[in-house]
C-alpha cells in the first residue's frame, strides 16, 4: 500500500514543471495518444530528421504519472535516432509490463527508470506507459 | 468510535479482516453484514436445489424462500403486488429489459424518449439503442449546475409524442434526490412511461412505487448490502404482462412445442433459466437486516455523517465540491475535485491511508462533460461509516497538494 514512494520529487517535479509540455509547430510526426477509462489523452509531437528525433514534445491532460513519465520519456529520447529510441521503449514496456530488467538497461532508462515499480501497480500501469506507447506506434508505423 | 459505531461495524466482517480501512466507495458498491453471508450460506446448506421446478421436499423449500424474497422486495418498495418485482442481476440489468423488452416494442419512428443528462450509461445507452433501433428522437433534459432539475424545464420537454421518460432518483454524482413523483405525474399526462433508476436511492432513502406512481423502477442489491449479482425490477403489472420476454429458455414458458411457446405469469416470464436464489434469500436477509435498524435509523446517521463530511471538506482549500453546498442534497455521496491534483493521483495517494474511494467518471461521461470536468473523485458514505473515517480522508484531502509538490 506504500503508493506515496511513486509521488517522490523527480515524478512530482515533472508533473508540476513538465520541460516539454507545449506545442510544436514544426513537428512532421503527430499522435493522440488516450486511455478511454481513466481520461489520460496526450497528443505526441516530434521532428524527425534524416533518422534523429531532433525536438519533441506533448501537450493534454491526464494523471501525475502519465504526465510524469511522457516528460521524461521525451527527456530520454530527444537527441536520439529512432532506432535507440525504439530500443529504450522495448526497455521501458518491459520494465513496467513484464517487471524485469537488468540493471544496466533500468541506467539506460535514466530518471524513467523511478517508475519501476509501477509494474507492481495494475491500475496505474496503462498511465505509465501511454506515451511510450504512443511514440512506438508512431514510430513504428512510419519508419520504414 | 462511539459504542454505537462498534455495535454496527461487528455486523461487518470486512472491518475485522482490513482494521485499517476505511471504506468510503458505498456508492460503488457497500459492505455485507454477517446475516447476509450467513444466510446465503445457509441456503446452499440446507435447502440447496433448483427452486420452482422441483417436486421434491427442500425444491419446494428452495420455492419458497426465493419467493419470499420477492414479497419481501415488494413490501420494502411497497409495490401492490409482488408479481411486480422481476428478480434480475442488477440495476443495469433491469434497466435493460425494460429497454429491450419495452422500449423496443412499445416505442416507434417519431416517437420521443426523454432521458436526464445525470444518468449513469446503464440508464442513457439502453435509450440511445432503443432510438437508433426505433427511429424515435433522444432528448436530453439539462440539470441545473448544483444537479437540481427543473419541472418548469421538464414541462416544456414534453410533448405529446414523448412516450418514455428516464431519470434516475438519485444520481450517482450529486447525491441529490430528484422528485419522481412529480416528474412522472407530468410524464404520465402527455401518456407517458416513467423509469426511475433507484440504484443509489433505494439503500439510503424510503421508496414508495405506489406513491410515487412510478412505471419501472430498477435497483441493485449490492448497494444495499446483499450479495452482487442480484438486482430487482420493479414495474406496474399491466406493463409485464404485455411486454413480451427478453430471454427465452427454461422456467419461463407454459407450454412449448416444435412450432413455439406459450409464457409463464409474470414475473416469471421475465427469469429465464435457473435464478440465483440465494442471491434473493441473501437480498431478503439484507432487507430484514435494514429492517432490523429501521430505514429511519440508517438515515439519520447517513444524514449526521453527511452533514459532518460537507461542512470539513468545504474548509479544504483547492477542493470543490460537485453540486450543492448543502448537505441535505447529499445523501452521503460527495463527489469533488483538487486544483492541480487528476482524480487518480487523488485515489491512488488516499490508498496509501487506507482510504479507499472512487475516480474517474463514475459511468456518467456525458454529465462529466456537461459540468465541463475531465473526471473527478468521489467518496461515498454507508451507516457503518464514522467520523473517524471522515476525519481520515479529510487529513488525507488536506495534505494532498504538498504531497504532490505544491507549496501552499
Amino acid at each position: 500500500m506504500a503508493n506515496n514512494t511513486f509521488y517522490n520529487e523527480i515524478l512530482t517535479e515533472h508533473n508540476m514543471n513538465p520541460t516539454h509540455k507545449h506545442e510544436l509547430p514544426d513537428a512532421n510526426f503527430s499522435l493522440e495518444g488516450i486511455n478511454p477509462s481513466c481520461g489520460d489523452d496526450i497528443v505526441l509531437n516530434l521532428k524527425v530528421e534524416d533518422g534523429k528525433i531532433v525536438d519533441g514534445a506533448f501537450t493534454g491532460d491526464g494523471c501525475a504519472i502519465s504526465q510524469a513519465s511522457a516528460d521524461m520519456m521525451l527527456d530520454l529520447i530527444i537527441g536520439k535516432s529512432k532506432e535507440e529510441a525504439m530500443h529504450l521503449a522495448d526497455i521501458f514496456l518491459r520494465m513496467i509490463k513484464e517487471g524485469n530488467i537488468s540493471d544496466e538497461e533500468k541506467d539506460e532508462l535514466e530518471e524513467a527508470g523511478i517508475l519501476s515499480d509501477i509494474a507492481h501497480m495494475p491500475s496505474r500501469v496503462k498511465c505509465a506507459v501511454l506515451g511510450w506507447h504512443t511514440m512506438e506506434e508512431m514510430l513504428g508505423d512510419k519508419a520504414e | 468510535m462511539t459504542d454505537e459505531d462498534r455495535e454496527i461495524r461487528k455486523h461487518f466482517p470486512i472491518f475485522e479482516a482490513n482494521p485499517s480501512l476505511h471504506y468510503l466507495d458505498n456508492s460503488a458498491t457497500s459492505q455485507r453484514p454477517v446475516e447476509v453471508l450467513d444466510a446465503v450460506t445457509k441456503f446452499y446448506e440446507t435447502v440447496n436445489s433448483n427452486p420452482m421446478r422441483g417436486l421434491y421436499d427442500i425444491s419446494l423449500r428452495a420455492t419458497e424462500q426465493y419467493e419470499e424474497a420477492r414479497t419481501k422486495v415488494a413490501n420494502f418498495i411497497n409495490a401492490k403486488d409482488s408479481s411486480e418485482i422481476v428478480f434480475t442481476r442488477n440495476a443495469t440489468e433491469s434497466l435493460n429489459l425494460i429497454a429491450y423488452s419495452y422500449g423496443e416494442n412499445f416505442i416507434k419512428e417519431g416517437d420521443e424518449i426523454i432521458v436526464s443528462i445525470a444518468e449513469h450509461h446503464s440508464n442513457m445507452l439502453p435509450w440511445q439503442q432503443v432510438a437508433k433501433k426505433t427511429g424515435a428522437t433522444l432528448k436530453y433534459f439539462y440539470c441545473e449546475k448544483d444537479g437540481e432539475f427543473s419541472l418548469e424545464k421538464f414541462k416544456e420537454l414534453l410533448t405529446p409524442n414523448t412516450k418514455l421518460v428516464a431519470m434516475t432518483e438519485m444520481s450517482n454524482l450529486f447525491g441529490r434526490k430528484n422528485d419522481v413523483k412529480a416528474f412522472a405525474a407530468e410524464a404520465h399526462k402527455v401518456g407517458a412511461v416513467f423509469v426511475a433508476d433507484g440504484a443509489q436511492s433505494a439503500p439510503h432513502i424510503k421508496v414508495d412505487v405506489q406513491d410515487s406512481d412510478i412505471d419501472f423502477f430498477a435497483f441493485s442489491g449490492h448497494k444495499m448490502y446483499a450479495p452482487m449479482g442480484i438486482g430487482v425490477l420493479y414495474a406496474k403489472k399491466d406493463l409485464l404482462e404485455k411486454m413480451p420476454p427478453f430471454l427465452f429458455g427454461g422456467e419461463m414458458i407454459e407450454y412449448v412445442t416444435i412450432e413455439g411457446a406459450t409464457y409463464a405469469e409474470v414475473p416469471h416470464k421475465f427469469e429465464a433459466g435457473t435464478v440465483n436464489a440465494g442471491g434473493a434469500v441473501g437480498l431478503c436477509a439484507a432487507l430484514d437486516f435494514i429492517n432490523s435498524y429501521g430505514l429511519d435509523f440508517l438515515e439519520k446517521r447517513e444524514e449526521e455523517l453527511t452533514k459532518y463530511a460537507v461542512e470539513r471538506i468545504l474548509e479544504v482549500p483547492h477542493v470543490t465540491l460537485i453540486g450543492s453546498e448543502d448537505y441535505r442534497e447529499h445523501h452521503g455521496i460527495l463527489t469533488f475535485k483538487i486544483d492541480g491534483v487528476h482524480p487518480h493521483d487523488v485515489a491512488a495517494i488516499m490508498d496509501s491511508a487506507h482510504v479507499a474511494i472512487r475516480a474517474g467518471h463514475h459511468c456518467a461521461q456525458p454529465l462529466h462533460k456537461y459540468l465541463g470536468v475531465m473526471s473527478t473523485s468521489r467518496m461515498s458514505l454507508g451507516f457503518y461509516n464514522t467520523k473517524d473515517d471522515i476525519d481520515a480522508f479529510i487529513d488525507c484531502l488536506s495534505s494532498m497538494r504538498s504531497e504532490m509538490g505544491y507549496k501552499d
